[in-house]
């Protein structure tokens, strides 16, 4: 929210004045015959929240630990706030890291982990005591500075190595799966608490994160990695209704996936022929692309309309039997095989606490879209 | 369950009179007042007082504490530096020699290590005039094995360290050396005083390679133990046997502590 008082433009991605803060040009890394980040560019922009989102092996730690200094870049070059970060050693630069251990000292106190950054910059020994309580508050710890590392719960590490990387204020925090230590109960609230640190310090952070989820939801924008390469950047909402290719489709949420052809291709519409889906899908947009090619049609489970009755007017309709259902309190996940074979997942919200009328197994349900609800992917 | 559990309280007691009772008889004995050593006469500590007026055993255990204390703290050194190549050089050209090397005096017979270094000394000797046999051999010989034992603990530690840690603390702004000081170091202490301490209580029993490497006038305790026991046990041994078993319990005890205190987590 406080993102809008910082200015009239708060996505300054959209802007193409905008200086970026962070700017990666062609970057690649080798690790002998193998390369782990492969000619990457990317700009991130002062107070962003960027997630790194990818599996592993993917080259997002790589990347990061080349932001930090761990590692040099085999080519390309790495520029923090217009300076050169070339040769520059990780103790120079002007980023911190929390590591995915937390990497906290193991024989020194919550107090004396935070204040070590402060004392290697030599700065006096009551701005560091100021300093260090200030930041103790701000993650909720002030009862905990005399504490080892060891006599804290998984939470309170994951908030002292929080502490200790950001007490140095640097301009840009580096985190490596922040929160993949942590049970899902207590992740859900970090995630909140991260945001609102990063927001109240204004601190611009870069997250490495293989969470999907967690990437959607604390980040300003996610650059989707996948064999060393970015595959795609954009906002949470771009990145999840508009996936540029199957592999972004796939990789975020669950996704039906139907190929087939083009076979007319107008400028406000496409129709594909899917026999998966025994009919021509239509898609109320246009497409880039040859007349007659073989494309994918992607459509979200919870796009898709099901009922036992046939809807009076539907763009795009399909019919097949329920059969699996999966209930998850706040919605049912139900399995269709359509009369073709093909599985297709539908999620439907769970609006009335006892649905007599709901489908259930064996049901023959009609499925159904309209022109808008899919994408159309050729790559 | 009660039937087992009792049988496991029996195997223990009988193990634990397996190992201990000789010793336990030994300080029992040291304090007897019979100049017999195997018929007791009654307690008395005459032992000790006669024991602590011999200045050739009292000199013998100054020279043995004196080439422990040096000869561990060497070792420490050059353990510890063979640990960080082995653990932290990656592959290197080598290094499965140096792992053998490293470890070869903890499984080779003392005997072949004493000749060996006996043989190495002679010919030092010969072609530099360095070291005479005596106290520096002894030490050399010492260290040697010490290190080896010192390199396999401390490398087992090192092994388990979370390397982030060290680069959490230069991304902080520190330098290679003060994160050596500032953060490996105490971490890989307990192994340390571990490793020192072994190699201290090594030094101190080492009776084989020493009588290889040494040279007159310069007996070591076990050296001067083993002389006077062949020409008959005297009580005032037991005396000083049992201030050893002493002295040497307390190393392993505090050795121990040592590595357990940073293990265990608190709370």
């Amino acid at each position: 929210m406080s993102q809008q008082e910082n200015g009239p433009v708060m996505r300054p991605w959209l802007d193409p004045d905008a200086v970026p803060f962070i700017r990666i040009r062609n970057i690649t890394k080798k690790f002998g015959a193998f390369t782990a980040v492969n000619n990457v560019t990317l700009d991130i922009y002062h107070n962003e929240l960027f997630c790194l989102l990818g599996g592993s092996g993917c080259g997002k730690s790589t990347l990061l630990r080349m932001l930090s200094g761990f590692e040099q870049p085999t080519d390309g070059s790495i520029e923090i706030d217009g300076q050169d970060m070339a040769g520059m050693s990780p103790c120079d630069r002007p980023t911190n890291m929390m590591f995915q251990s937390y990497a906290l000292f193991p024989h020194m106190s919550v107090e004396k982990n935070i204040a070590y950054g402060l004392k290697r910059d030599r700065l006096p020994r009551g701005e560091i005591a100021d300093r260090v309580a200030e930041i103790l508050k701000l993650v909720q710890l002030e009862e905990y500075g005399t504490r080892k590392p060891a006599q804290l719960s998984g939470g309170q590490r994951q908030r002292v190595a929080l502490a200790r990387s950001l007490v140095k204020k640097p301009k840009v925090l580096l985190l490596d799966e922040p929160l993949g230590a942590l049970d899902k109960k207590l992740r859900e609230e970090t995630q909140f608490e991260l945001v609102n640190i990063q927001e109240t310090l204004g601190v611009t952070f870069i997250v490495v994160t293989h969470d999907q989820e967690e990437a959607m939801s604390i980040s300003t924008r996610i650059g989707v990695m996948d064999q060393g390469k970015i595959i795609q950047v954009g906002e949470p909402r771009e990145i999840y209704e508009f996936p540029q290719s199957r592999f972004v489709a796939d990789f975020i949420g669950s996704v039906n996936m139907f190929e087939g052809q083009v076979i007319k291709d107008t400028q406000s519409k496409v129709v594909i022929h899917c026999p998966d889906a025994q009919m021509d899908i239509e898609v109320s947009h246009g497409v880039s692309c040859a007349s007659a090619q073989k494309v994918a049609f992607a459509i979200r489970p919870e796009k898709i309309q099901m009922s036992r009755t046939k809807p009076k007017k539907a763009l795009n309709l399909t019919r097949g039997v329920v059969q699996e259902i999966a209930y998850l309190g706040n919605l049912s996940i139900y399995h269709v095989v359509l009369d073709s074979g093909k599985a297709v997942r539908v999620t439907r919200p769970n609006l009335e606490r006892a649905d007599e009328h709901a489908v259930t197994w064996e049901d023959r349900v009609y499925l159904y879209w309209d022109g808008t609800a899919g994408v159309v992917l050729n790559t | 369950m009660q039937r087992k559990s009792r049988l496991v309280l029996i195997a223990a007691i009988l193990g634990f009179i397996f190992l201990y009772a000789p010793m336990v008889s030994l300080v029992i004995f040291s304090f007897n007042k019979s100049k017999l050593v195997t018929v007791w006469g009654g307690f008395s500590t005459k032992w000790y007082g006669e024991l602590f007026q011999n200045a050739q055993i009292l000199n013998a255990a100054g020279l043995s504490l004196r080439i422990a204390v040096i000869s561990a703290s060497l070792a420490l050194v050059i353990g510890t530096i063979a640990a960080f190549v082995l653990v932290r050089f990656g592959r290197f050209r080598g290094r499965n020699l140096l792992t053998g090397m490293i470890t070869s005096p903890l499984v080779m017979p003392d005997v072949i290590i004493g000749l060996s270094l006996l043989l190495m000394f002679v010919a030092m000797q010969n072609l530099i005039g360095w070291p005479n046999r005596g106290m520096t051999t002894i030490i050399i010989a010492h260290a040697t094995f010490g290190a080896a034992y010192v390199a396999v603990v401390v490398q087992s530690r090192l092994r388990d360290m979370d390397l982030s840690v060290e680069e959490a603390a230069a991304d902080l702004g520190a330098g290679a050396v003060r994160v050596f000081f500032d953060i490996t170091l105490p971490i890989i202490s307990p192994a340390l005083i571990s490793g020192w301490l072994l190699s201290f209580t090594l030094s101190m029993d080492d009776l084989v390679i020493t009588s290889f490497v040494s040279g007159p006038g310069s007996s070591t305790l076990p050296m001067v133990i083993f002389s006077k026991v062949r020409l008959g046990v005297s009580p005032d041994i037991n005396a000083l046997a049992t201030i050893i078993i002493l002295i040497v319990s307390v190393g392993v005890i505090g050795a121990a502590l040592a590595m357990r205190k940073k293990d265990m987590p608190h709370g």
